[in-house]
């Protein structure tokens, strides 16, 4: 097992009498993509700032790379990239010039023209910050997140706002921080994107975390149940299927005959029943649970409220 | 590790000075319009100017100069108060701050740039409108610009009192204004200190303005900096107080 370069225990942030985040406990490991998800508001942003040094926590331990992000914040900020959430620059900085103040500050001789090109911002490197699309300024803040190579790298809701294009554009750029080597931590509240690009997810809710495993492990974990549309027009099937091992209901709607079971182990039993009644199936549709369905059954209300 | 990092406070200030110059109104206001109303002021009023402001002539004396100096140092803090509240409100300082640049670095750039507007205006005002002064006015170049700094850093420390107090930008400019606008009032400039009621006088006393004052007035007439030591004083113990209070006030976003 690599590592882990992110080291949380017991984290506890209060803002006056709300207390943002209780009792936190995560580890990031060396290499992976991991995930913060939760609503807004659930106090993903505060876990987030309390391990980048930003915030200083109330109680508990946060250690990085090894260090202890507020005693030794400069040795910290060196080797760690930040993305923060709506953050902005200078109205009439350009693009070139942040990238300039950004490796001068970090001491690195790299001018970000590659990572400008690697990014699609080549053409826009003399356009001031301000003129910029929405997609354009969150390529630009990674872009700064990157410049001086850091071994790891913070990303807060980095695709929020985007059209999905720009979306996906952006998770490739982030498997590839990953297949660099780099470690990722990263905070959204789209279960899609979690699914998608984490290697691990932490649920938290209420600024607590629920769980923590990878978006399949959690899906098996919480969610194991199947629900298959079996579209046929045999009158039979429905009390066929019916006497297959783990199915727990079977009904007919309009074309379909739906089955629903309680863990994946049902699938081989309905296709062998199909197959020895020799039911005539003209579709078959497995519905698998996703992220969005775990957090429902873990914190009792939607991710997006 | 150093508070300032002398590299990043470099390249942050000239970056600061050419987003200042991009800025629409940015030179136009902050040089361009003080130097043209310096010209024209002095071109109706120099060649009454005196190298000693002691008399009862008002305004129209060696205060002339002071009067613009300190005018420059006042919108010159300003100016820095609202563009600090308006670089939190939009998460600029936030960002800043998540890199190895320490906070007293990204605030040092701002006074920096702040400052050398402010010497920029104060040198080309007094160059142009010099010609209009009574022939026998000598200018003492360096004494005065270093008490019209030191003069502006003890406001500006007021200033960032205000830029951490104010809940946003848009509230920042008036605060200010309402704030530091007064203190010229009852800087000594207009009526002399010791002519003021009591409690005028005791406010004056309060206000940096009024040792600035007493300190580029002394500048201009070629006084030892020794015989200054009471209004130095004054102003380092507002910068003092001032520059505690918004160490402990101050917000980052």
């Amino acid at each position: 097992m690599p590592a882990a370069v992110v080291h949380v225990s017991g984290l506890t942030k209060r803002y006056g009498k709300t207390t943002a985040v209780s009792e936190v406990e995560l580890e990031v490991l060396d290499g992976e993509i991991f995930g913060l998800i939760g609503p807004n508001g659930a106090g993903k942003t505060t876990t987030m700032e309390c391990i980048e040094g930003l915030r200083v926590p109330d109680a508990g331990r946060v250690s990085v790379l090894g260090l202890d992000p507020v005693r030794d914040v400069t040795a910290v900020q060196r080797r760690i990239g930040i993305q923060l959430q709506e953050a902005q620059l200078q109205k009439r900085i350009k693009v070139r010039e942040a990238l300039a103040l950004w490796s001068s500050v970090y001491g690195t001789r790299d001018d970000g023209t590659r990572l400008l090109e690697q990014l699609g911002l080549a053409g826009k490197a003399d356009a001031w910050f301000m003129t910029l699309s929405g997609g354009q300024k969150q390529r630009l803040f990674i872009a700064l997140a990157l410049i001086h190579d850091p071994e790891l790298v913070f990303l807060d809701e980095l695709t929020t706002g985007l059209d999905p294009q720009a979306r996906r554009a952006i998770w490739d750029l982030v498997r590839g921080i990953r297949d660099r080597g780099k470690t990722v931590l990263l905070t959204t509240h789209l279960m899609e994107e979690a699914e998608r690009l984490c290697d691990r997810v932490a649920i938290i809710d209420h600024g607590r975390i629920v769980d923590i495993d990878s978006p399949l492990g959690l899906v098996r974990r919480h969610c194991p149940e199947r629900t298959l549309m079996i579209e046929t027009a045999d009158t039979n099937a429905v009390d066929a299927l019916a006497r297959v091992a783990g199915v727990e209901t079977v009904t007919r709607e309009g074309a379909n005959v739906v089955v629903r079971a309680r863990s994946v182990d049902v699938m081989t039993g309905v296709i062998q029943c199909l197959a020895d009644q020799r039911i005539a199936v003209t579709d078959f549709r497995t519905f698998v649970p996703n992220l969005e369905d775990v957090f429902l059954k873990l914190t009792g209300h939607s991710v997006r409220q | 590790m150093s508070v300032i990092n002398p590299r990043g406070l470099l390249a942050l200030t000239w970056l600061e000075i050419k987003i200042f110059v991009r800025e629409p109104l940015g030179v136009f206001g902050s040089v361009f319009v003080p130097v043209f109303m310096f010209v024209i002021i002095s071109r109706t009023f120099g060649s009454s100017l005196t190298r000693n402001p002691a008399g009862d002539r008002g305004l129209v004396g060696a205060d002339l100069v002071v009067f613009g100096a300190l005018l420059l140092a006042i919108s010159a803090v300003l100016s820095l108060v609202t563009i600090i509240a308006i670089y939190r409100e939009s998460g600029i300082l936030k960002r800043l701050r998540a890199t190895p640049l320490r906070p007293l670095t990204i605030l040092s750039a701002h006074v920096l740039v702040k400052v050398l507007f402010t010497v920029t205006t104060l040198v080309i005002s007094l160059s142009l409108g010099r010609r209009y002064f009574a022939a026998d006015i000598p200018i003492p170049w360096v004494p005065f610009t270093i008490a019209t700094i030191i003069s502006m850093l003890s406001i500006l420390s007021l200033g960032f009192v205000l830029a951490s107090v104010a809940p946003t930008a848009r509230f920042a400019q008036p605060i200010g204004t309402i704030i530091l606008y007064p203190m010229i009032g009852i800087s000594g400039l207009f009526v002399p200190l010791a002519k003021m009621p009591a409690p005028l006088q005791f406010i004056a006393h309060l206000t940096p303005a009024s040792y600035g004052v007493s300190l580029m007035r002394g500048a201009w007439r070629g006084d030892a900096w020794l015989s200054h030591t009471g209004d130095l004083l004054g102003l380092a113990i507002f910068a003092a107080i001032f520059t505690a209070l918004s160490v402990r006030w101050f917000r980052w976003e």
